[in-house]
């Protein structure tokens, strides 16, 4: 392993010093992790409704406790095989640029800690997202093997102007 | 007496700054009073009264100001009471140019507090204005009264605790040149009699001096007597600088039984305190019969005494609306859930919900009303703008208001000032000729400009219109044409004028300072439609210009009916559905490639499908729309085609663009019964489609 | 406790002197105007009456007068608040039975210095 650039975590609270909190879920065969302070809840995927003319893969707005929140499908965006809706179907809702938003995954796992020490700067080779979206790579414990966590930055993810959650600036 | 402390510092352990909020608002309202008063005097025969409340003003200003500490907002408007007091005395004339300058003082004064407001260190420069002022106040023209020729004076000061206190007087004549010149003659140290001395050189009266001085001690303090003269009393005795230090004033001088530092009683307190000892021993007596005969009495009296208003935080208002809104939802959502209960075995809980929901409504729209302002408040500052406008434009011209009365939204007002006024500006300077060249056209020489506002439908209307030299359209094709715009010269007018919504486009002969380039009109036309408002131009060369601006009026929570299409639920502001039909064979036809009509009555109306507008998904073999609602939007008319009508209820007005954006043809969403989103219908966008 | 009617028709100076005397343990009673000052007046009897002059519908000086109509407040500590300290005022205020004056601007505290000379 060697001495390597360490990534900046840019975002993540520090449970203790240097150490950061994700949230991890699977997403197309791979698995993710993002900062835990940008989840506000999860939800099952249940009555949305439908906005016209928006891109297929925002189905729609649902009602969060009197607030509506678009649902982005990062599984349609990201064109990763069929995705069903069923009773197992897993929507985290974020807290995002000063928005709330719900983006449908393929399951969620569990919320772990990596030290600064676990992150290394990722390959450039991940063909799903940006190299800019991504913060660094995770290596987790997972009984006798080791899980590989890609580490997004939701927030940039989300804000970025073709997920269309956000107007574009007035020209 | 001790000087005006900083603003801020506490005096002598009480904090003054929690009363800072109330005077800023309490002096702002005021001001925006004696504005209003000086524009509505006449100023050839000006009545008492109101001459009294604009000193006042200018009173009740300063005594809070020198309370608070801020010393120079209080020094202006001591020269400005000074100026009000002689004219409610009728010592002097009223004119035009008086009218002016405090107008003008008005302003700083606003200025000035802004500053303090803000928090700032700078001051706007008040010195020339308060020469001015004293100029007016004097009398200039007046022959008697004027200011006389410089004088030396010996000052005493005192008794006082320190020496500081006096230097406060110093200050005065360095930061009022005109003044004249103080000199300490005692090196600037108190002596052992507690006086302080000074030689003072100023062509300013006794009184003058005496008012500036008492910003910094006491009145009964100064003693002011000629230079040169034996000093008298202040070696003698302690009190005498008290003795002399009054006007010359021919009305006796009381005499005092205890007086102190700033203040006297006219009969001994000690005996005083006795008397109120034994009239609260009686009174106590008498207490209970008291309260009772008061409380009756307050209730009579409730009624004569002025209406009452209460000062509340935006943000709680904000809070109660967005509570009632839950409510609403919540009470909505009851009602779905009862709607198939047995009305026999559950009348009670049914008659309870009925009951709910016309209070829920009932409390609605009473808090809706409570953010509802008049636009009186908006075209208030109108009537001062377009003074100053046509004093440095030389026109005349007259202001016309309509509908003060009609209320807006509260957030919605503080947004469509700036774009009304730029509205307004145009005008001025742009319609309205000057009165040669009015007259010249045979109209006559003062220009008109009415400003009204006006509620209809969901929408309010609010117009700005001049009888000036109007759109000149040949001018506006040049200048398009100059810019590069793709012009033809058979363009309707409407098109020619919608020109001007062009960026950085102006017609003015020369970029006057008043409302600048043309670059103005489309910030303005932006302004509007991020309030989801609409406005148009007219005009009739020769004639004048009309600018309509149609806000829509927010309302939190509106009457909503719910239709059907395709499956799934939409919502249309009751506000604009004008009827509904159901479609018979034959009703609808084909016009061009892809238009429809339908005839209602005398009228062929467009059709616009929502199914075709929404995208929405249609199952084989499902029974198309069958429905015709007719909806009005910004003074057209479409019919829309529909699925069915599903009901009609208030709905909560959600945003969609707090966490979204702005969809095309949806003004809004809300929350069904069902706790399912359902989107509301932009009508003025659908009216819009169908005309292209 | 005591009583005391503060009138004038500026809300901070109101708030101020209000704020004042209850923090002494006054009881407060407020009036914009000496109109409303007089209403109140005749409804409620006060220990102690402090009145600025220049105020709209009624001035200082005329509640002074009115008040003094009242069998109630025959003796009534009135104190008249003024920023001109003129032999002119005070013979008007003492010819309307005025009891004292106090001039402002004035600090808190000299206001309660000024009060506790005349109650308790």
């Amino acid at each position: 392993m060697g001495m390597m650039e360490r990534m900046e975590v840019r975002t993540g609270a520090a449970t203790a010093a240097g150490v950061s909190e994700f949230l991890t879920f699977k997403l197309g065969g791979e698995e993710y992790g993002i900062d835990i302070l940008k989840v506000q809840e999860i939800r099952c995927y249940e009555a949305v409704t439908r906005i016209a003319n928006a891109p297929a893969f925002i189905k729609g707005v649902v009602n969060l406790r009197g607030v509506i929140v678009p649902i982005v499908d990062l599984r349609v965006k990201f064109a990763l095989g069929e995705a069903r809706y069923d009773t197992f179907t897993v929507v985290i809702i974020l807290n995002v640029a000063g928005r709330v938003v719900g983006a449908v995954v393929d399951s969620v796992s569990d919320v772990m800690e990596l030290g600064e020490g676990h992150v290394k700067p990722a390959p450039e080779f991940n063909s799903l997202l940006d190299a800019g979206y991504i913060m660094g790579l995770g290596t987790v414990q997972s009984g006798e093997g080791e899980r590989l966590l890609i580490l997004v930055d939701i927030e940039r993810l989300m804000s970025s102007p073709d997920m269309g959650l956000l107007e574009r600036a007035a020209a | 007496m001790g000087e005006i402390s900083n603003p801020g510092l506490q005096q002598d352990g009480f904090d003054l700054t929690q009363f800072y909020g109330v005077f800023f608002e309490e002096a702002r309202e005021n001001l925006a009073n004696m504005e209003s008063l000086l524009l509505d005097i006449d100023v050839a025969r000006p009545s008492n009264e109101e001459l009294n409340a604009i000193f006042r003003v200018a009173h009740s200003i300063k005594g809070g100001a020198a309370t608070f500490g801020f010393a120079d907002v209080a020094s202006l408007t001591h020269e400005l009471e000074t100026l009000l007091d002689r004219l409610r005395r009728n010592e002097l004339a009223l004119k035009r140019s008086m009218v002016d300058l405090l107008l003008e003082a008005g302003d700083v004064v606003k200025a000035q507090l802004a500053c303090y407001q803000s928090g700032t260190d700078e001051r706007p420069p008040v010195d020339a204005l308060i020469e001015r002022i004293r100029k007016m106040a004097s009398g200039q023209d007046a022959a008697p009264g004027g200011p006389s020729a410089a004088r030396s004076l010996r000052v005493t000061i005192g008794p006082l605790k320190s020496g500081e206190a006096a230097d406060g007087l110093a200050e005065l004549f360095r930061d009022i040149p005109t003044l004249g010149s103080i000199e300490a003659l005692d090196d600037g140290v108190l002596a052992s009699d507690g006086l302080r001395r000074f030689k003072v050189t100023t062509a300013s009266p006794d009184s003058e001096l005496l008012e500036l001085f008492s910003f910094h001690v006491a009145r009964e303090q100064v003693c002011i007597e000629s230079f040169g003269a034996a000093s008298a009393a202040p070696a003698a005795s302690a009190k005498a600088p008290a003795a002399a230090a009054q006007h010359p004033d021919p009305e006796a001088a009381p005499a005092r039984t205890t007086e102190g530092d700033g203040y006297g009683f006219f009969v001994d307190p000690k005996t005083l305190a006795a008397q109120t000892a034994a009239r609260a021993a009686a009174a106590d007596a008498e207490a209970a019969h008291r309260s009772e005969t008061r409380g009756r009495a307050d209730k009579a009296a409730g009624g004569a005494l002025e209406s009452t208003t209460l000062r509340v935080d935006v943000e709680k208002v904000d809070q109660l609306i967005n509570l009632v809104g839950e409510l609403v939802i919540t009470q909505a959502m009851l009602s779905q859930q009862a709607k198939d209960l047995d009305a026999v075995q559950f009348s009670a809980l049914l008659g309870g919900i009925t009951d709910l929901e016309r209070n829920s409504r009932h409390l609605q729209e009473t808090v809706m009303s409570i953010r509802m302002i008049p636009m009186a408040f908006v075209f208030n500052r109108f009537p001062r703008l377009i003074r100053d406008l046509a004093s440095r434009l030389d026109k005349q011209i007259e202001l016309r208001l309509v509908g003060e009365a009609t209320e807006m939204d509260k957030g919605l007002i503080e947004k469509i000032v700036d774009p009304l006024t730029h509205l307004v500006r145009n005008s001025a300077d742009h319609g309205i000729e000057t009165p040669a060249r009015r007259q010249a056209a045979g109209k006559t020489p003062h220009g008109t400009i009415t400003l009204s506002a006006a509620h209809q439908g969901g929408s309010i209307l609010i117009e700005v219109r001049d009888d000036g030299q109007g759109l000149r359209r040949e001018r506006i094709l040049d200048k398009a044409r100059e810019r590069g715009l793709a012009v033809r010269d058979d363009m309707s007018d409407a098109e020619v004028w919608a020109l001007i919504w062009e960026p950085g486009f102006s017609t003015a002969d020369q970029v006057s300072d008043v409302s600048g380039r043309g670059v103005g009109m489309d910030v303005v036309r932006r302004n509007i439609t991020a309030l989801n408002g609409t406005v148009e131009l007219d005009s009739a060369e020769g004639y004048g210009t009309r600018v309509t601006v149609r806000l829509p009026l927010t309302l939190a929570i509106m009457d909503g009916m719910s239709i059907g299409v395709g499956g799934e639920t939409y919502i249309l502001p009751l506000a604009s559905v004008v009827e509904s039909f159901q479609v018979m064979p034959g009703m609808v036809q084909s016009v061009g490639a892809t238009g429809r009509v339908v005839k209602v009555r005398d009228e062929f109306l467009p059709v616009v499908a929502l199914d075709d507008i929404f995208n929405v998904p249609r199952q084989d073999g499902e029974r198309g729309p069958e429905i015709m609602m007719i909806v009005e939007a910004e003074g057209r008319r479409v019919a829309a085609l529909v699925d069915e009508l599903l009901g009609q209820h208030q709905v909560v007005v959600k945003n969609l663009e707090t966490n979204y954006r702005r969809v095309p043809d949806i003004s809004g969403a809300t929350i069904l019964g069902d706790g399912r989103v359902a989107l509301i219908v932009d009508t003025a966008g659908l009216v819009k489609r169908a005309r292209h | 406790m005591q009583s005391i009617l503060a009138v004038d028709d500026s809300a901070s100076m109101r708030q101020m002197v209000s704020f004042t005397l209850k923090g002494a343990g006054y009881h407060v009673i407020e009036a914009a105007d000496g109109q409303e000052a007089y209403e109140k007046a005749m409804t409620q009897s006060v220990d102690l009456v402090l009145t600025d002059q220049n105020m709209p519908r009624m001035d200082g000086v005329t509640l002074v007068k009115n008040l003094r109509g009242l069998p109630a407040y025959l003796s009534t500590p009135i104190l008249i608040l003024t920023t001109e300290s003129s032999d002119e005022m005070k013979s008007k205020g003492r010819a309307a039975g005025a009891t004292g004056w106090l001039v402002k601007p004035f600090d808190p505290s000299k206001l309660l210095e000024v009060i506790r000379k005349v109650i308790r």
